[in-house]
């Protein structure tokens, strides 16, 4: 059974280190944390600050794309994985941005567009 | 013949068929010993949900194939009514429940449903589904799919989505018919027709689930399950167009989701998604929030449907590499610029969609923007074909069936691919856009072109699956027929849209007086040349059955490898049995994918699993050997 | 290549990761399919921005809108998050009871985003909003109820898991485990697309 075999390996002692596995339970509270602060932040900056409408939507996407940063690098440990699923989400984001452009950017530019 | 060849079996020789049969009771034994006397499976389990990747190519490939017919027959009334407007046929009076001449909403139907059932009911199923499954995990040395689960829920959301938009043409009748505003569905058209439009976008978000699975699965297996030795400049370049689809699969259909879920709300929720203000249907303002664009539901339409086409190119691409590598007795020519170029096409294949776009009023940049990408992307395609050319030249070439096909797909790809160029460059395009030229200009990609390269894979594969090969003679006439016929109803189409006769019209252009006469002169020609096709495809589909029913009876008339292939689904045994893995032993790769005609090599070829002799060759592979009492 | 007992094929690399790719099937399936989620939602954020811009006018989220119980949910999902990674940790360890705990607490979350949505639709329907009221409430009907299906495919998940599926962590517990990154991975994403969509839709 596949189990048996799991045991002996070298590399799933490190993988299932106590001692590794509480620093990043440290880890994922300290991001709990700063996600928290980040949408009162964003809550605040939004009908504190009073800012014009442009200048807010790009701060609150900003402090969005941390947060979202924080989730990704931490939770779903994006930092610490491999190559390949690097490639394949940079192939997505890639296409990502080209769609969230190149339609815009069409209707904007249309003929007798007002 | 086959039952004559003797293979060495440790220290002996015995005939291949006995051979065979030794193989495979010991396989049972092996596999009854492990499993400790483990009950059989299920009937339901093995043939209906079956996780095994073989069968479930095979369930596929058989959906699709009826379905195909089913799109064939639809483009038969079409060009009845195209070819002869306005006359009363029987077939059409019994599909439409009418006195038997077709009604402009009815030819719409056909136009829609015809369009649809080939691009997602037929080919991409037919492409990926079935030669995808069934020969990838064979190719790269796998014991199957690495989400066999997944692989089933995958076939079965196809076939429910495939049924219900089947059913819409049926049910619907009289109730306006099912889908009538072209594959494409463009809103506000889409959004006010009638109830067969809400059944085709609930099919739709069935079959791009089915997609999405399925190209999970795919990847995964491309990159994980590749056998010992099987590195990525090993792969078969069929792995390789399957591996490029699959990407192109992932990631453009969920755009075309999200619109299919906008204009479900639309047409059932009454939101105004595509629906602009003010818009007046039948004498009467649409009561409705209005603000909408219909340029958003072509954006998205677009976005996934231009990556579409090249998923229903690459994997043909890749069946043609195979058999004209084998039927050259040669390497590829280019293997690795070919590759190259599939990366290359794929990544572009995100950027061009708005060449359909060419007409909605698009402003100078991002105009530029969109002819530019799309010349580009013409290279990777004259580089793929190209290198196939190429191959062919100083080749021993085997004539068969496969090969026919196979070789067509070049010449016929390239009518296709060269017609599209004027189409891609904003000006020509405003002379040729929504005219039969279009129409000329797809086909020839698609139906002598994929379509092609499927009856090529069919004929070439059909001896693994089954342990039978097709009849030759009856390939030749389905091939010659077929060539000829497609070629009747397709050419002529360039005059027509260049004549200015436009599409999607239901007779077929002659109520424009500046089409009529270009019209008239051409289209009864056309209608005989598609019942010509009709006709030739009988050959086809008798062999077909008779050597399925015949392989069902156990008259196998093959080996594991007829045509004296390298690539590593040819080492599997014959019709390698179901739920058993593929290989005896896993199987350890030492050689790229196309090594034949190897000066020093005893044969012509030498398999993928060929280490030179270092190690004795696997049982399951019959090797070239003369007969030796 | 044998099968066991079920007719099932051993499929390699589904426990222990391949050594070339680094990655486990259902870590590089998980991602591939979020991936796909990516263009989905995207191609949804593209349309919300092609409908805004082309609009003579836009109302404000925040007045439209339920912004109040929306900040609560973006706490209740991002203690979600946190939480399952709790569980995911904890099964490392070998504890699986604190596992199943911190699971349970994530599937309570999820309970309690729904119900909070639930009633800030019934809100919006009080006051007359509904998806063909206008492209506004279109788009925040449909986005945020696509959303919230994804949200309720996890909860199911998670429930096969708390019950039936966790008889896998008996005799595979390194299997079982995965299985419950992976989950995890789907429910961090579904988090991060509240994370944008709330200020997008109730706060610009």
């Amino acid at each position: 059974m596949t189990e048996h075999v799991a045991e002996s390996h070298d590399h799933h002692d490190h993988h299932d280190d106590p001692e590794q596995i509480k620093k990043e339970l440290f880890r994922y509270w300290a991001v709990f944390v700063a996600l928290s602060l980040g949408t009162i932040l964003t809550v605040w900056v939004r009908f504190g600050l009073q800012l014009p409408e442009h200048q807010a939507i790009i701060v609150a996407l900003i402090i969005a794309s941390v947060k979202g940063s924080l989730v990704a690098g931490f939770f779903m440990h994006l930092l610490s994985e491999k190559k390949l699923i690097y490639s394949v989400l940079v192939l997505t984001v890639i296409f990502f941005a080209v769609l969230m452009w190149l339609p815009v950017h069409d209707i904007l530019d249309k003929f007798g567009y007002r | 013949m086959a039952q004559k060849r003797q293979v060495r079996v440790g220290s002996q020789w015995m005939y291949a068929r006995d051979a065979e049969k030794a193989l495979s009771e010991a396989l049972r034994v092996m596999n009854e010993e492990e499993g400790h006397g483990a009950p059989q499976q299920s009937f339901i389990s093995k043939y209906v949900f079956s996780q095994d990747h073989k069968w479930i190519g095979v369930q596929y490939g058989f959906t699709a194939l009826c379905f195909l017919l089913f799109g064939f027959f639809l483009m038969i009334m079409m060009r009845l009514q195209l070819g002869w407007p306005g006359e009363h046929f029987w077939i059409i009076g019994k599909f439409f429940h009418s006195e038997g001449a077709l009604l402009p909403e009815q030819y719409n139907q056909l136009g829609a449903m015809h369009g649809t059932i080939m691009v997602f009911l037929a080919i991409v199923p037919l492409a990926v589904g079935a030669f995808g499954n069934y020969v990838v995990p064979l190719q790269i040395g796998a014991p199957d799919m690495a989400f066999p689960k997944l692989n089933m829920a995958s076939y079965w959301c196809y076939l429910p989505g495939g049924l219900i938009m089947l059913a819409s043409m049926f049910v619907l009748q009289t109730k306006g018919g099912g889908a009538q505003s072209g594959w494409t569905s463009y809103p506000p058209l889409s959004v006010i027709a009638t109830q067969g439009q809400t059944w085709w976008l609930v099919g739709m978000i069935f079959l791009i689930t089915s997609s999405l699975l399925g190209s999970v699965n795919f990847i995964v297996t491309i990159i994980q399950l590749r056998a010992k030795g099987m590195t990525w400049d090993r792969l078969p370049f069929f792995v390789w167009a399957q591996f490029v689809t699959s990407f192109l699969l992932l990631l453009a259909f969920p755009p075309l989701e999200a619109a299919g879920v906008l204009q479900l709300m639309d047409r059932v929720a009454g939101t105004s998604f595509f629906l602009p203000s003010g818009l007046v249907v039948s004498g009467e303002v649409l009561k409705n929030a209005g603000g909408g664009n219909p340029l958003l539901w072509q954006h998205l339409f677009w976005f996934l449907a231009h990556p579409e086409v090249y998923v229903l190119i690459l994997p043909a691409m890749g069946i043609v590499a195979e058999v004209i590598a084998n039927n050259t007795r040669k390497s590829l020519w280019g293997y690795r610029s070919m590759v190259g170029a599939t990366v290359f096409l794929g990544f572009m294949s995100f950027i061009v969609w708005a060449h359909h776009m060419f007409m909605t009023g698009m402003g100078q940049v991002i105009s530029a923007f969109f002819q530019t990408t799309t010349m580009i992307i013409s290279i990777p395609s004259v580089i793929i074909l190209s290198a196939l050319f190429i191959t062919l030249w100083g080749a021993s070439i085997r004539f068969t069936t496969p090969m026919l096909f196979a070789l067509a797909f070049l010449p016929m790809f390239g009518i296709g691919g060269l017609t599209g160029l004027p189409l891609g460059l904003a000006t020509t395009d405003i002379h040729l856009h929504d005219t039969y030229y279009v129409i000329g200009h797809f086909h020839y990609v698609v139906a002598p072109g994929t379509i092609f390269a499927m009856f090529a894979g069919i004929y070439y594969w059909f001896p693994k699956v089954t342990g039978r090969k097709l009849d030759d003679t009856l390939g030749k006439i389905h091939f010659w027929g077929s060539f000829v016929c497609i070629n009747g109803i397709f050419m002529p189409m360039f005059y027509q849209g260049l004549a200015g006769v436009s599409r999607r019209l239901f007779d077929g252009g002659i109520q424009y007086a500046h089409a009529k006469a270009a019209a008239e002169a051409t289209n009864p020609f056309m209608s005989a040349a598609a019942i010509g096709l009709f006709i030739f495809q009988l050959p086809f589909i008798y062999n077909f059955f008779a050597n399925v029913f015949q392989a069902m009876r156990g008259k196998l008339n093959v080996g594991a490898n007829p045509w004296q292939a390298t690539t590593l689904e040819w080492v599997a045994a014959t019709s390698p049995p179901l739920g058993h893995g593929n290989f005896a032993v896993a199987p350890v790769v030492f050689r790229g994918p196309y090594d034949y005609s190897i000066p020093g090599a005893a044969d012509d070829y030498l398999a993928q699993t060929d280490d030179g002799g270092k190690a004795p060759a696997p049982v399951v592979a019959p090797p070239h050997a003369p007969v030796v009492a | 290549m044998s099968a066991d007992a079920h007719g099932h094929i051993e499929i390699p690399y589904t426990v222990e990761p391949r050594p070339d790719t680094g990655v486990y099937n259902g870590k590089l399936g998980v991602w591939l399919f979020l991936a796909s989620e990516v263009m989905l939602f995207g191609a949804l954020f593209s349309s919300l921005i092609l409908i805004r811009t082309g609009a003579a006018e836009w109302p404000k989220g925040w007045i439209e809108l339920h912004p109040i119980p929306a900040t609560v949910n973006t706490f209740v999902l991002i203690a979600s998050s946190v939480f399952v990674v709790m569980g995911w940790a904890n099964l490392r360890l070998r504890k699986p009871q604190v596992a199943r705990m911190w699971i349970a607490l994530t599937l309570l979350c999820g309970f309690i985003f729904m119900g909070i949505k639930a009633y800030e639709y019934s809100l919006s329907f009080e006051h007359h909003h509904f998806p063909s009221t206008s492209n506004f409430f279109a788009i925040y009907f449909t986005m945020t109820g696509l959303h919230g299906l994804h949200v309720l495919g996890g909860m199911v998940v998670f429930t096969y898991f708390l019950t039936t599926g966790w008889k896998m962590y008996d005799h595979e517990p390194r299997r079982f485990t995965n299985r419950i990154e992976i989950v995890g991975l789907y429910w961090h994403f579904v988090d991060l697309v509240w994370i944008f969509l709330f200020p997008t839709l109730y706060l610009l």
